[in-house]
């Protein structure tokens, strides 16, 4: 690691990735040029503190334009009172809220509220939950707050939330708050590109691969073989090659059009959190990125995980956390140095998010590399089966070789494939009652065997244990969902009446994405019966990792094998992973279903939900 | 991901696509029957890609253009489909297929509610549509450049394609022609219903009409197009004209990744036809051929100057006639160009 500073930043590998260094070169000139008024310059402290914050029970916000620069090239922002983030909303459990959002766009906008339990009418999706804000109207959002935590809001409307309208909203617990903390901040991470959204879809749409500037080459295949020699480096290409697919298909979009931002801060820009030595910080991490996954570690710090999506969990200690947009984690650190950097870095490795804890403005701690891009492996692929596969494939290879086939499918996670032969087992085995237990058996919907789904896993990956692609035995202690338990157990103790299980679809080549190779414009609505208590099976069929977000009603995460997990609003879904969550259908009306992946929903990754 | 692989008989292949096409209406897609036909060949390691796209000339030969005649080539499958159960690769149920039937109804969890209809439904038209109901399009100017032959022949060439509607449907335009001497020497022009049959392929129905100096002739097309495993990109049709006249045609590209930007293409074409046409020096069978090979730099994705050589051949009752016409019936030739698209 070498020492950062504003002009030089350490990149790794610099010809793969130069966008790194062209996203920071960019950042160096204009991170702080920013013409949006960012909500702390209007202090005296010459110090980016995020977002400006309102608080109490009535508020106005205005949507409109807003000129921005990120990386030198001037651009035009949807913006919610000219900032980005938007401003922070503090509300009072049991409050009712009343927020009047004018349009002053030339286009329709509308603001979801991630995470909030509200009526349908107030949950702001246009064409389900209401019209939307036409230009000029003036909408009244109004709801009472039965929950408290760190949730966020966007818009529902296009591209919107890409082009900057999300923000953080913080709700005060009625009944105290019981992770005491002496100072807190909200970290928002976003994702910017100067490109039109719209334009980036359709680029993709000609060629799914267009901004993964990851992909095996030659150079790669040789160096594989004389390192591992000719047959090993063919058989780990062997598979991908038939069947069409990337192994570094990791993220749709790259720093090769997104420049990533924390607090609406490009890393160059270094948005700066302060604190006192000893105190207990509490970090309010809101992914509002639109098709980013970030890992989240602060060098240095140990992460107390307190909180998911809002709900408390009992405390986990941590080094690092994987979160897809629309997810939150709330962790407490004690900070006993001058300056810690806060890194964030995206999924595919091509970039990072970066800000800074410090006692006071103006310094900074060293920035770590990003680390390498691994392939996918055949777990990712195949799921449970991919897994054993692995553990077949361990001949191969040397242990700690990473790009080798033992690195692929074997050494890398050798003890999650043994969980899996452990619980994958096939339905009706070991169960107590006929739904005590999630099914594990894939039942593929008959419009997955067509041109919308480009594969099937026959055995999905049940475990929660495995951090993901990337994170998988860093050496560091990595988050998994097996690790979070929200403290006051399931908001319903009733076991589910039925199951409802849907596949999350799709195609690469044709970059088309569907739930059970249905995209919305083909679908049908999912009908809860209202007042029921249902298990939602979602099998993974793409080698993507999907945030799937339920609108209006609790995801209640099930433990592999059952039992109750975690309370979420916004369930990650590994690739090749079949996971389970209860739903209590007790919000009547017409709900969005979607994975979060912005372009993924736009593309018909998305349902409705009936509560009738 | 285009990377080095075994060989494969590029040709072979197509002809099975190409025999599946009548039968568009069966559930087995077109891109499984391919699967198959690249798993019949044994894995050649040593086989590098500018090598397998040069190697696929000789194949050709030998399969004969009796498979080019549409009727004939179904005979093709029954041998595939034998090669099937020494098979055993687990991911070839991951992928295309048909449904088994008791696969499950997608439609099951509505209880007959539709988005627009059932409680709760907005009134009035459905307002939310996403991008898998709005229309796109793209033009790949794959090839345009100038060809510069041993003997100082110069010409300019072209290959392109365009497309226009949704994903599984759309209009396709395809056009390729060379220029030289101020005229426009031959041009194939087609214009075809696009419509997505499996994962990685579409079936292209429409019309082709050839114009140049020769007489123009006029075809019904039926055609697919897509990508074969190992990330051949594969443009295969059938032709029928007037006068009882067939033609066959295949294209296929691969892309090989010297590095994120430097990008070597080997490409094939041959054509053939069901029957001589001597006013454009046509002889029945296989015709002719071009083999090439091009390195790109992507400066972006979207444009990409390159060069390349290419060797073009006459086969069989068209090289006899070229060369009672006093033509050569085969040649070298060196091109520059630019790849581009929006």
């Amino acid at each position: 690691m070498k020492p950062y500073s504003s002009l030089y930043l350490p990149v790794p590998d610099l010809p793969r990735r130069r966008f790194v260094q062209g996203l920071v070169a960019g950042g160096v000139l204009l991170g702080l040029s920013s013409v949006v008024k960012p909500g702390w310059a209007s202090g005296t402290e010459a110090v980016n503190r995020g977002a400006p914050v309102l608080s109490g029970t009535e508020f106005d916000l205005v949507i409109a334009e807003s000129p921005v620069n990120f990386t030198g090239k001037p651009r035009m922002a949807t913006t919610v009172n000219g900032s980005i983030p938007a401003p922070t909303l503090r509300w009072r459990e049991g409050d009712t809220v009343t927020i009047r959002v004018t349009n002053r766009l030339r286009e329709d906008t509308s603001i979801h509220w991630h995470g909030i339990i509200l009526p349908f009418q107030m949950d702001g999706v246009p064409g389900i939950s209401f019209k939307g804000i036409a230009p000029g109207e003036t909408f009244t959002y109004r709801f009472k707050i039965e929950q408290s935590g760190t949730y966020w809001y966007h818009s529902h409307s296009g591209m919107q939330e890409q082009t900057g309208m999300y923000g953080a909203i913080v709700i005060e617990p009625a009944a105290g708050e019981p992770n005491r903390a002496d100072r807190e901040h909200v970290i928002q991470l976003s994702d910017w590109t100067d490109e039109d959204p719209m334009r980036v879809f359709a680029k993709l749409k000609m060629q799914g691969d267009y901004y993964n500037y990851n992909q095996p080459t030659a150079a790669d295949f040789f160096r594989d073989v004389s390192r591992d020699g000719l047959k090993a480096a063919i058989d780990k290409r062997r598979m991908w090659n038939e069947m069409r697919m990337s192994p570094t298909d990791l993220a749709d979009l790259s720093a090769a059009t997104l420049t990533y931002l924390m607090n609406g801060t490009t890393p160059a820009g270094n948005w700066t959190g302060l604190f006192r030595p000893g105190e207990r910080v509490r970090l309010r991490f809101i992914n509002g990125a639109a098709n980013t996954f970030y890992d989240v570690r602060i060098p240095g710090l140990k992460l107390t995980v307190v909180q998911a999506d809002g709900q408390n969990v009992e405390p986990v200690t941590v080094d690092e956390f994987r979160f897809g947009p629309g997810e939150t984690y709330d962790v407490m650190v004690q900070p006993k140095d001058e300056a810690y950097t806060v890194f964030a870095q995206t999924m595919d490795r091509t970039g990072f998010a970066r800000g800074t804890l410090a006692v006071r403005t103006g310094i900074e701690a060293t920035v770590p590399e990003v680390d390498p891009a691994d392939w996918l492996t055949m777990a990712d692929m195949m799921g449970a089966m991919g897994g054993m596969g692995g553990m077949a494939g361990m001949d191969h290879g040397s242990s700690g070789d990473l790009n080798g086939m033992a690195g692929m499918s074997g050494m890398n996670h050798g003890g999650m494939a043994m969980d899996h032969s452990k619980h994958a087992m096939p339905p009706g085995m070991a169960m107590d009652g006929k739904l005590a237990r999630p099914s594990t058996q894939a039942r593929h919907a008959k419009t997955e065997y067509g041109p919308s789904t480009d594969m099937r896993v026959d055995m999905g990956r049940t475990n929660l244990d495995d951090p993901g692609i990337g994170l998988r035995n860093n050496g560091r202690r990595v988050l998994t969902l097996s690790d979070l338990r929200t403290v006051d157990g399931p908001l319903d103790p009733r076991g589910p009446e039925r199951e409802v299980e849907l596949h999350l679809t799709g195609n690469m080549e044709r970059y088309t994405w569907s739930l059970d190779g249905l995209e919305f414009g083909r679908s049908t609505p999912v009908h809860f019966r209202y007042g029921e208590r249902l298990r939602v099976i979602l099998h993974n069929d793409t080698m993507m990792t999907h945030p799937m977000h339920l609108h209006g009603m609790w995801s209640e995460l099930e433990q592999d094998g059952g039992g109750f997990q975690a309370r979420r609003h916004t369930i990650p879904v590994q690739p090749a992973q079949r996971i389970s969550f209860l739903v209590t259908a007790d919000a009547l009306g017409r709900w969005a279903w979607h994975c979060h992946l912005m372009l993924h929903m736009d593309a018909g990754m998305f349902r409705e939900v009936v509560v009738a | 991901m285009k990377m080095i692989d075994k060989r494969m008989n590029v040709l072979a292949m197509a002809i099975i696509g190409l025999g599946a096409t009548p039968a568009l209406a069966q559930t087995s897609p077109v891109a499984e029957t391919m699967d198959h036909a690249q798993h019949q060949s044994a894995p050649s390691p040593d086989a590098v890609k500018p090598k397998a796209a040069r190697d696929a000339m000789p194949a050709m030969d030998s399969s004969g253009m009796d498979h080019g005649a549409m009727p004939g080539m179904k005979s093709e499958k029954p041998e595939t489909a034998g090669e099937m159960p020494a098979m055993d690769h687990s991911e070839m149920s991951m992928q295309g297929g048909s449904a088994p039937p008791d696969a499950r109804d997608p439609h099951a969890y509505s209880d007959g509610y539709t988005l627009e209809s059932g409680p709760y439904a907005l009134p009035g038209p459905r307002v939310l549509r996403l991008s898998d109901e709005h229309t796109f399009g793209g033009l790949l100017v794959d090839r345009l450049e100038q060809v510069h032959a041993r003997d100082g022949d110069n010409a300019t060439a072209y290959e392109i394609q365009g497309w226009y509607g949704r994903d599984y449907n759309r209009l396709v335009v395809k056009a390729e022609g060379d220029v030289s001497q101020g005229k426009l020497q031959e041009a194939r022009t087609e214009l075809l219903w696009g419509h997505a049959i499996a994962t990685f392929w579409d079936t292209q129905l429409g019309m082709r009409y050839d114009s140049g100096v020769s007489p123009d002739r006029g075809w019904l097309a039926f055609g697919v197009q897509g990508l074969a495993p190992y990330w051949f990109e594969v443009d295969a049709a059938a032709y029928v004209g007037d006068k009882g006249r067939t033609a066959f045609r295949l294209g296929a590209e691969y892309e090989l990744l010297l590095t994120q930007k430097l990008v070597l293409q080997p490409r094939l074409e041959i054509n053939a036809y069901g029957k001589s046409d001597e006013a454009l020096g046509i002889g029945s069978g296989l015709s002719d051929g071009v083999a090439g090979l091009r390195l790109r730099y992507e400066f972006t994705r979207q444009f990409a100057p390159y060069v390349g050589v290419e060797r073009a051949g006459k086969f069989g009752k068209t090289a006899d006639l070229a060369r009672a016409a006093g033509e050569k019936t085969d040649e070298t030739r060196w091109v520059a160009g630019v790849r581009f698209w929006f």
